[in-house]
């Protein structure tokens, strides 16, 4: 949701390069966006499109080398993340910016126990007691919903289901109040009906906690679900951002457009035959000078393969980086 | 390319041409697998792990029939025990007339060929040491008396049907893509041209845009070849799409067996209805007003199954008989069981 305040995250021209034996893979290339106060915000993309990358980027999560941050600026609360000392980064992830990762077994440590797991970042970032810090994290467990909070705390993470590791993940990634929470892909390790019980949660804890969510996921269903806003990621790039349901009712990207043909619905009508994208996803051994989804492309026109489409504005915050982003699909708005 | 209900009509088509009925090419029957749960120094079993409990369906030749359920429900292992990668501890499995849950190793030798199996995971079932023409060509030397050159038209053949280009032959199954190796697998699949095969899981290890060219080489491959599929999966809208008809599993039973139609537009099976209802669709305007039903906890352990209905433990109408009586399959129409007591009296479906 647009708001007066301006956005929590700003991010500018974010280019990130990992370094490897084969060459440089251009992993996020020019990525720029912003997260308003309180939104939830989804990104989707297919392995390798940079989503993940891009996140574990601003707030210095990325191991370099080799990974390299090449150009940009992640302005949270009025300063720089990318050129803040690590100190200061150690300050902000963890409080200010709570994570969920995919799996939710190799986040958690497993030789201690999840109460422990839980009271650590409360003790560090917020400096209650070991008290007052036992008695949170009981209320966190509560919150989050799984039954006789106090006797779990003292539980090892293997003796959790998958389903609830993943809400002791959520728990300790809210313990400080976080600004930002950053979820990546997480109900992808998850069964339906317990991805619907997460899905739950998040929208309980948002409710009460006010927080803004970034979504990383490949499913577009949950997106269309829960987010406000929605970027599409292609080829380390943005290929479209824009309230989800604009997006997803008149996508402006070939790319979007297709996405969504290959998913099957479970209601409504069903398609006799799928669509498909022939070839695969690029692997970007330079920085791109044309749109890297051009070769795939039904629509590829013979500028595409030449240039580097630029964001053309669709309508409002909706854009999308394709020559025939305004002129072709959408002339209603022309 | 044959639209599929083009395709379905050929293949009832070709039935009638034959002059059948619609004849069940497999007839699983009370099968049972389970797995001993050991303890001790000495070994000693102490209970079972009932993965698959006292399932049975049937399969019509030529058509696909979808088995979803979440993990660990029993899914993999009745696609095992249905082509005997598994044994089973009770119950028979017969395809086209033949037992082979007894068979001895000469006979089931003689019966691979006509069963076969896609796995999830390309990279895991493809030997890393094996060219891409050693891979597909494993089954023919095993099987088939062919000369060097014969085999190596027959691989070719086979690399052309699933989309594979002939010169990458000589290659390492590293080389290649997520979707590409699943095209690996299926070529090998189908080298001996099998009557029914298995796809456990075939895209579960694949990008989004990969899946659904996968699926379409698999709709493609059955209309040309005859072939008749389980298909394994845990995504739904895929199974929607390509199932015929659909068996939902839950905790080591069918509880529901329906045409793909009826079975979405009309679950019967509480679990059913639970399931189709958690799954998230592609569109914000059907997201909003969507109906869900989420289910309270876990699935319970299959080493220590609820009495009574499996399912008793998180049905949002449960009733008092569901957790002492196990609840019998009730036929509601033709093809479509339920195992559940809200249709065991009257036998009726609303």
């Amino acid at each position: 949701m647009p708001n007066s305040n301006g956005p929590l995250i700003s991010v500018k021209n974010l280019k990130t390069v990992f370094r490897t034996r084969g060459g440089e893979v251009h992993a996020v290339n020019s990525v720029s966006f912003d997260l308003a106060q309180g939104e939830l915000l989804g990104v989707v993309g297919e392995s390798g499109s940079g989503k993940s990358v891009t996140m574990m980027s601003l707030i210095g999560l990325l191991p370099t080398p080799p990974a390299e941050i090449r150009s940009g600026q992640v302005m949270f609360e009025g300063s720089d993340l990318l050129t803040a000392e690590p100190r200061e980064l150690r300050r902000i992830r963890g409080g200010k910016i709570g994570f969920v990762f995919q799996d939710p077994m190799t986040s958690l440590n497993p030789v201690f126990t999840v109460g422990f797991q839980i009271v650590e970042p409360l003790r560090r970032h917020l400096g209650l007691n070991r008290a007052a810090a036992r008695k949170r994290a009981a209320e966190l467990l509560e919150l989050v919903g799984i039954p006789d909070p106090r006797r779990r705390l003292a539980n090892f993470p293997h003796q959790f289901s998958g389903g609830m590791r993943q809400r002791v993940m959520f728990a300790i990634a809210i313990a400080c109040e976080p600004k930002v929470l950053i979820a990546d892909e997480p109900t992808t390790a998850l069964d339906v009906t317990i991805q619907a019980q997460i899905i739950e949660l998040v929208r309980d804890l948002r409710k009460n906690l006010g927080m803004a969510i970034v979504w990383i996921t490949h499913d577009l269903g949950v997106i269309a679900g829960i987010s406000d806003r929605v970027i599409v990621m292609y080829g380390g790039q943005i290929v479209e951002q824009g309230p989800v349901s604009e997006v997803f009712s008149d996508p402006g990207h070939p790319y979007t457009q297709a996405l969504l043909g290959t998913v099957p619905a479970v209601r409504g009508k069903r398609i006799d035959k799928l669509k498909t994208i022939e070839g695969q996803a690029p692997v970007l051994e330079n920085s791109p000078s044309s749109c890297s989804f051009h070769p795939r492309c039904a629509l590829a026109l013979e500028r595409c393969g030449r240039e580097l489409p630029l964001k053309m504005q669709i309508r409002g915050s909706h854009d999308a980086a394709c020559f025939l982003a305004k002129t072709e699909m959408s002339p209603a708005n022309a | 390319m044959p639209h599929a209900s083009s395709r379905k009509l050929k293949c009832r088509r070709q039935m009638l041409d034959e002059a059948k009925t619609p004849e069940s090419l497999v007839r699983v029957e009370r099968l049972k697998v389970y797995f001993p749960i050991t303890a001790g120094v000495l070994r000693r079993k102490v209970g079972d792990v009932k993965a698959v409990d006292d399932v049975s369906f049937e399969i019509v030749r030529g058509e696909t029939l979808g088995l979803v359920g979440e993990s660990g429900c029993g899914k993999t292992t009745v696609g095992r025990a249905l082509i005997r990668l598994l044994d089973a501890t009770e119950g028979s499995v017969r395809i086209d007339g033949e037992d082979i849950t007894e068979a001895s190793h000469s006979k089931l030798h003689r019966l691979r060929p006509r069963m076969q199996m896609i796995f999830q995971d390309p990279q895991a079932s493809l030997n890393p040491r094996l060219t891409v023409a050693g891979i597909i060509g494993e089954p023919i030397i095993e099987h088939l008396n062919l000369s060097k050159h014969d085999r190596l038209e027959r691989i070719y053949e086979l690399m052309d049907a699933v989309g594979l280009s002939r010169e990458y032959s000589n290659r390492y199954p590293h080389e290649f893509s997520g979707g590409q190796r699943q095209r690996i697998g299926i070529a090998r699949a189908l080298a001996l041209n099998p009557d029914f095969v298995v796809c456990d899981e075939p895209i579960a290890a694949l990008d989004v845009s990969i899946q659904a060219q996968v699926v379409n080489l698999l709709e493609e491959l059955q209309d040309r070849m005859g072939l008749t599929y389980l298909f394994i999966s845990h995504d739904l809208g895929m199974v929607r799409h390509i199932a015929d008809r659909v068996a939902v599993m839950y905790l080591g039973r069918i509880v529901e067996v329906a045409p793909r139609d009826l079975l979405y537009e009309q679950p019967l099976h509480p679990y059913t209805e639970a399931l189709l209802s958690a799954v998230p669709e592609a569109d914000p305007e059907i997201e909003k007003y969507r109906q869900r039903i989420i289910l309270e906890g876990d699935v319970p352990s299959p080493e220590n199954p609820p009495e009574g209905c499996n399912f008793c433990s998180r049905c949002p109408k449960v009733m008092d008989i569901c957790r002492r009586v196990e609840p019998p399959v009730t036929s509601t129409a033709p093809g479509r069981n339920v195992a559940c007591h809200l249709y065991a009296a009257s036998g009726d479906a609303n």
